[in-house]
Order: C-alpha cells, then sequence, then structure tokens
C-alpha cells in the first residue's frame, strides 16, 4: 500500500502541530515554549504551502508561509529576549514563578 | 517513500526536540525539524520557502537559542507540571480532532496544475499589504529586542523601586 504525498504531509502537519501543543501544555521552562511555538507553526507553514499546492492556488500559499516565517522568526527572538530579562531580573525561567507579577 | 521517512525523521526530531532534558540539545533537534521541513517543502514545489525555512528556521533561530541559552544557563526545573498529563492528552486529542475535520474534506480534492500568477506578482502586488506588514513587524521585533535588551535600571516601576529599596 503506498500512502500518497498529501496523506503523509497531512500525517506530518499533525504530528508536528500535536508535539507543539501537547509541549505548550505541558512544559514550564520559558525557552522550551519557544520551541514548543516553533514546532507548532513549522506545521503551519507546512500546512499552508500544502493547501496552495491542492487547490492549484501555491503561489498564493507560498507567500503566505513567508509571513509567517517572518512572524515566527519575530516571536522567537522577542521570546528569547523576554527570557534573557526575566531571567536577570526573577532569577528563573519556571512559568510559574511569573504568577508574581500577580501580587 | 522517500516523504515518508522525511515525515518519520522531522516527527522523531520534534519529539527529541521537547523531550530532551539539556536546551542545548532541544535546540539542535529543532534545528534538524526545521531542515526536514524545509526539504519536504522543496520536494512540494516550493523552493523559495525552503530556502527561506533553512535559513531563518535552521540557521538564524538556532544561533539565537544556543545565545539565549548561554546568556541563562542550562536550568534543570523539577518534574512538577502545570496542568495534569491525562488532561493536556484530552486537550491534546480534541485539538487534534478539530484539525481533521477540517481537514479531511479537502483530502482528496485533485491537484490542479493551473497557475494563477507567478511567485513574484502575488508577493509583491497582490499581498503588498502583508509586505508593509512583514516590515513593520521585523521593524516592531528590533524595537522590541532594544527595550528588553536595553539597561534594566532606568525602566523599574515604583512598586518595584520600594520593594528593592
Amino acid at each position: 500500500m503506498t500512502i500518497s504525498i498529501p496523506t503523509t504531509v497531512i500525517i506530518m502537519v499533525l504530528g508536528l502541530i500535536g508535539i507543539g501543543i501537547y509541549a505548550l501544555l505541558t512544559t514550564r521552562h520559558l525557552i522550551k515554549v519557544i520551541v514548543a511555538l516553533q514546532l507548532l507553526v513549522k506545521g503551519a507553514m507546512l500546512a499552508l504551502v500544502l493547501a496552495g499546492r491542492l487547490t492549484g492556488q501555491e503561489e498564493l500559499g507560498q507567500s503566505l508561509a513567508i509571513t509567517v516565517i517572518i512572524a515566527d522568526t519575530i516571536v522567537a527572538v522577542i521570546g528569547m529576549a523576554l527570557a534573557v530579562q526575566v531571567r536577570r531580573v526573577i532569577g528563573t525561567l519556571d512559568l510559574r514563578s511569573l504568577t508574581s507579577l500577580r501580587r | 517513500m522517500f516523504h515518508v521517512l522525511i515525515a518519520a525523521a522531522a516527527l522523531v526530531c520534534a519529539i527529541q526536540a521537547v523531550r530532551a532534558a539539556r536546551l542545548l540539545l532541544s535546540a539542535l533537534w529543532l534545528a534538524g525539524a526545521s531542515a526536514l521541513v524545509a526539504l519536504e517543502m522543496y520536494l512540494l514545489g516550493a523552493p523559495e520557502i525552503a530556502v527561506i525555512e533553512l535559513s531563518v528556521g535552521a540557521g538564524l533561530v538556532t544561533v539565537l537559542f544556543v545565545f539565549a541559552i548561554n546568556l541563562t544557563g542550562e536550568e534543570n526545573l523539577d518534574a512538577r507540571r502545570t496542568i495534569p498529563r491525562p488532561l493536556s492528552w484530552v486537550l491534546l486529542f480534541g485539538a487534534s480532532a478539530l484539525l481533521l475535520i477540517f481537514i479531511l474534506p479537502g483530502i482528496n480534492q485533485s491537484e490542479t496544475g493551473q497557475v494563477y500568477a507567478t511567485f513574484r506578482e502575488i508577493f509583491w502586488e497582490d499581498r503588498q499589504l502583508d509586505t508593509l506588514l512583514q516590515i513593520l513587524m521585523i521593524l516592531a521585533g528590533v524595537l522590541g529586542v532594544l527595550g528588553l535588551l536595553s539597561d534594566q535600571k532606568t525602566d523599574l516601576s515604583p512598586t518595584q523601586k520600594d520593594r528593592r529599596a
């Protein structure tokens, strides 16, 4: 039995998004959260390229994917700068200690 | 078959990136997953995106990760979780089911070879607003990083100053 290319890519997309969501839900480390976000967005990007291919509008899907890449990179950069500052001010990267802002 | 191998390898890299105890290894596995996603995009007929993803996703972001990990240091948090494991599995399956409901109707659509416009036309003309917003996003990102990494002493809020005093 051969698996068609779209099915394979959809499995890959679902896997990446699933792993990303699971890691986002379970991890408490700020940098690991950024890793999880990156995985999630890679899945979304692949889905955009595949959707463009399936509907015959490859170029539209690709130009949207570029937007996603840029937004994702900026999120990662800001997240890491935030992590560095959080570490400097609070002394830990544990997400739970960020709840001290409530006090 | 090649596609299946790439998909399997990318998923293994992703799982390892999440599971790895050391942050540096996590970043390296993420770079591997990114490179495999880029390869898959190339095979899907999107070489421009593949190149950008490879240079930005696997290159730049990994370098930034290593930089950030160096600055913050490795930190082993205890294994307590924010939400219980069964709940996270339930949420995960719920999200996957929703995705499948949206994806499945389109999966059997036949691939059409019709080309509406070239990549350049769409990127620079049809989606001009997107391009402008991307430039704005990059500027906002630069300003954000500059603001975050600038000297902390000057922008303490009054309550923080009280607490420090």
